[in-house]
């Protein structure tokens, strides 16, 4: 925080300070009255740290260098500054300079511990297989490698089998 | 189903008299979950919202869980539709108020409800009435993975399931209970609960979540953070964080029945009172009083079927609910006059309080 006396949302001299422990964190906001007023602050009956502490992070000198856009949906730094929110799921490997610090802050820790889509992540894997293994199959075609060819059409079936019937496999 | 139909039915929390719900009216999870190589909907152009919308809706409406539910977006609503739907929890306020190609999928039962291009793709939630985080979740999970069988969720090793907001990633889970606190209100501890459950990683906010205000003394208390634990352990620790506010409260009515018994009662007196005889009363007026009456079943003054009433009367005296049952839309001052129109009639019958068995209910 370069200045403690200025707002860490607009930068107005800030009149609110706050300090809060959170997951056994020290995390300090100075706030000017009419952000602390908007965010809820002086509200004891709750607003989301999260949020505050998410947007004062986004201020500081940014890790990743500025101007670096997304190539899948074009959302750039400045975006995700101004709103809080990424463009697309592919923001966060482009982003990933800018996240991993706030993230540490806002979580409970950094690594994902709960819930993983197995069977989704199965019918991926299966699908980029087939799509290698049609490429593979017209190469050997094309290059007349009529044994790896009729290899590689086995192999197709029993990838299509699997996808028909996930779980059997 | 249409929306009318599902109006016209009592809503899983209009509907608690099967249920033991003392303080802990209500709980709900829901989880964010987004398509693979698809813009977030604050981002996506309407175009592409359209089609998120049409996959998604597709997707959910052939879950065994949504058999026969209501699919319906938020542009074919009118304002009363929504505010009802707000009202019953269904959908947030952000919904209501959201573009084009954003909608909502309604489970028949009104327990399910997902959310279509809200600031997600999905926001899949269940409610249930009382406390059952567990069962909660056993039924999230069910209809979560009926989900993941026909949609490509984006989805990252390392950081979980990837949400527009970096708030939410990681198993992208609000576990959350509606707690009714009153004796912690009237003795001035809420705000020290605040602070306590803050430092637990918890939230706590008014009833229709973030900037709402907390009248009725109805509280929704959930988890802030999503990353770095599984879902089992935030249940279990937002379950203990509520199984000690419960404890507090408990302790709170005690406390307050055994300094000034008669300041109590006359509260709740007051409150049958007013209820029975007003003519005007607002939403956070009403809000409070039926919070009041709630306390005095919770305490023996009332029959323990009268919670029920209460809980939906509570609901009922919203602006939304009111205006629907009296088919037209009315100002706020005309709202007074019918709200305690409807109050009057259902208090007319109501026992008086007796406060000669003012033992605490034992949770």
């Amino acid at each position: 925080m370069a200045n403690p006396l200025k707002c860490d949302l607009c930068s107005k001299p800030a009149t609110v300070h706050l300090t809060q422990i959170v997951n056994n964190k020290v995390h300090k906001v100075d706030l000017c009255e009419a952000c602390a007023q908007a965010k809820g602050v002086t509200d004891p009956s709750g607003f989301s740290l999260a949020d505050l502490l998410l947007k004062a992070s986004l201020n500081p000198e940014p890790a990743t260098p500025a101007g670096v856009k997304c190539e899948r949906c074009g959302c750039t730094q400045n975006d995700f500054k101004k709103h809080g929110r990424f463009g697309c799921p592919t923001c966060y490997d482009t982003f990933r300079g800018v996240i991993e610090p706030m993230l540490e802050s806002m979580h409970h820790g950094t690594a994902h511990a709960g819930k993983v889509p197995t069977r989704a992540l199965e019918r991926k894997s299966l699908h980029d297989r087939l799509t290698k293994l049609e490429l593979d199959l017209t190469e050997a075609v094309k290059t007349e490698r009529y044994e790896d060819a009729a290899r590689t059409r086995d192999e197709i079936n029993q990838v299509k089998q699997a996808v028909n019937h996930p779980g059997s496999s | 189903m249409t929306i009318s139909s599902l109006i016209a039915t009592p809503s899983e929390l209009t509907d608690s008299s099967s249920s033991k719900t003392a303080i802990v009216l209500m709980t709900r999870i829901r989880l964010a979950r987004n398509i693979t190589g698809h813009s977030f909907p604050g981002w996506a152009k309407p175009a592409q919202r359209e089609a998120v919308f049409q996959m998604c809706s597709a997707a959910v409406g052939a879950t065994p869980q949504m058999k026969r539910s209501l699919t319906v977006a938020v542009a074919d609503l009118s304002e009363l539709e929504r505010q009802i739907l707000v009202e019953r929890h269904l959908i947030s306020r952000e919904l209501s108020g959201a573009k084009a190609g954003a909608g909502v999928v309604i489970s028949r039962e009104q327990a399910f409800s997902v959310m279509l291009n809200e600031e997600d793709h999905l926001r899949v939630q269940v409610l249930r009435s009382g406390f059952s985080l567990k069962k909660a979740w056993n039924a999230i999970n069910e209809l979560d993975s009926a989900l993941e069988d026909r949609l490509d969720f984006a989805f990252s090793p390392t950081l979980g399931y990837l949400t527009a907001c970096p708030t939410n990633v990681g198993t992208a889970m609000r576990a959350s209970a509606m707690m009714h606190l009153p004796a912690l209100v009237i003795s001035n501890q809420m705000e020290k609960i605040v602070r306590a459950v803050n430092q637990l990683g918890m939230v706590v906010r008014g009833l229709f979540g973030e900037g709402s205000d907390a009248s009725g003394s109805i509280f929704q208390i959930s988890n802030q953070t999503t990353l770095g634990e599984s879902e089992e352990d935030i249940i279990k620790r937002l379950g203990s964080v509520l199984q000690s506010i419960v404890e507090h409260e408990l302790n709170a009515r005690a406390k307050l029945i055994e300094a000034d018994a008669g300041k109590l009662f006359d509260k709740i007196g007051r409150a049958f009172g007013i209820l029975q005889n007003s003519h005007l009363l607002s939403s956070s007026e009403a809000m409070n009083l039926l919070s009041l009456i709630r306390l005095g079943v919770d305490l023996g003054a009332f029959p323990d079927a009268n919670r029920a009433i209460t809980d939906r009367l509570l609901i009922e005296a919203q602006p939304g609910h009111l205006q629907h049952a009296q088919k037209g839309e009315f100002d706020p001052a005309q709202r007074d006059v019918l709200r305690a129109t409807r109050l009057r009639s259902e208090f007319a019958n109501f026992t008086r309080p007796d406060f000669t068995v003012h033992q605490p209910e034992k949770n």
